[in-house]
């Protein structure tokens, strides 16, 4: 049995975070899930939603998007297209990106190509507010 | 004799050229640097990425995804990656240049050819003399992934619903800061992946997939499609910049020369100037002597 677990988020733009933690909840495309030491090995997609880890009996919340995990026994490597800590948000800018999102969605109709555009931002501004409370 | 005062200011107005040039050197120095650096974050999530996609293409049959679905090419589209400012060089010509050639190679097969140009130097020369869909101009001053997703969105859908058929990526390939070279990449239908990779049976083989492997890589395809837009995306930039250092370097140089060659006129004419002078004067009191 492993004794540690290494969590790794690799964006685009730079590593997020490296380290070992206790724990880790990641927002799969299949639901919400739980992540500890030893873990079956398991490949899982990861939709837009709040990533968080525990460390040192802390949590630490992540505004993740779209990407996949993958999850062995002693390690999880998160791979998503953005990753925001939640102290790093600024909850005015997303609330305003939200209210722009739902300007959008109002007008648009639904088969539009930009409605999807922007029900994405939507979703996306929705999950920063909410990990923007925590930290 | 050119005058003093006309060589003077020519030396002066190529000073201030030379300022110029080289504030934009160092200038262009300090944005490849942070390309540069892009470059190098990226690096671990396209090689991870890779990784994962090419175990899981192995284990697949990915034959079905309709991103790589291969029809007829009758129409065909082409996305030209230039930069959005000039004075870097030959960069944006050379990639324009390979941009038309391809163009009118395909033409000549019988193919009906879009452009997509990102960029703003590609958008403007093309502007008459190709068909122009959604072209993204000024878009480096400032970008993240997300651009990346917003051309992936352009170009998806409507390959998807067999609009066009092919979709080829031309972008200033970044080899060092002095070489940047024109590349041609095939993205739709996307060239086979992980096939027949030195066949070692890989740890993965019993992990749970979430949803299945089927679904979890059509889910990975689009964000393969991030990942080479993306790296063409960093490659422009970085090359870009590169270009504009050495085409800027090179250019103070030439002032450099140029000052030189003017200070050695300048006091030249001024030492003839002088001579002559002096002439008249010897000339002038020999005359009042004598008489």
């Amino acid at each position: 049995m492993a004794r540690e677990l290494t969590l790794e988020i690799v964006t685009p733009e730079k590593i997020a975070f490296t380290g070992v933690v206790e724990e880790v909840t990641i927002p799969g495309t299949e639901g919400e899930f739980g992540v500890l030491k030893g873990h079956a090995s398991l490949l899982s997609s990861v939709d837009i939603g709040k990533l968080s880890y525990t460390k040192d009996h802390k949590k630490t919340y992540y505004a993740v998007t779209t990407g996949y995990a993958e999850v062995s026994a002693s390690k999880v490597t998160v791979l998503v297209e953005t990753a925001e800590r939640s102290d790093l948000i600024d909850p005015e800018r997303a609330k305003r990106a939200l209210e722009r999102a739902e300007e959008k969605i109002k007008k648009l109709p639904k088969q539009d190509m930009e409605f999807e555009k922007a029900r994405l931002a939507l979703m996306r501004a929705v999950i920063r507010i909410n990990v923007a409370g925590k930290s | 004799m050119a005058a003093l005062k006309d060589i003077k200011r020519k030396i002066t107005a190529v000073q201030k050229t030379r300022q110029i040039t080289r504030a934009m050197n160092m200038v262009a120095a300090s944005r490849f640097k942070a390309a540069q650096t892009r470059m190098e974050n990226f690096r671990p999530y396209a090689a991870k990425f890779m990784e994962v996609l090419n175990s899981l293409a192995l284990r697949v049959d990915s034959e079905s995804h309709p991103l790589l679905a291969v029809r007829e090419p009758k129409r065909i589209r082409v996305i030209s990656m230039t930069s959005d400012r000039g004075l870097c060089g030959g960069f944006n010509n050379n990639l324009i240049k390979a941009t038309e050639r391809f163009i009118r190679e395909k033409t000549r097969e019988g193919r009906e050819v879009e452009l997509i140009p990102i960029g703003r130097k590609g958008r403007d020369f093309f502007r008459k003399k190709a068909k122009i869909i959604n072209a993204r101009p000024d878009v480096f001053g400032k970008f993240d992934m997300s651009l990346a997703v917003l051309i992936s969105g352009d170009v998806i859908p409507p390959f998807v619903n067999e609009e066009y058929d092919e979709l080829y990526l031309l972008y200033n390939e970044f080899v060092n800061v002095a070489v940047q070279r024109p590349t041609v990449a095939r993205l739709f239908p996307l060239p086979a992946i992980g096939r027949k990779e030195k066949g070692e049976p890989e740890n993965l083989l019993d992990s749970i997939y979430e949803p299945s492997a089927q679904a979890l890589l059509e889910k990975l395809l689009p964000m393969y499609v991030h990942v080479l837009i993306y790296r063409a995306l960093v490659d422009t930039s970085a090359g870009e910049n590169g270009a504009r250092m050495a085409a800027m370097d090179n250019a103070t140089r030439n002032c450099e020369d140029l000052i030189q060659n003017l200070t050695l006129k300048y006091n030249k004419v001024r030492q003839s100037a002088i001579t002559a002078e002096l002439m008249d004067i010897v000339g002038g009191t020999e005359a009042l002597a004598k008489g």
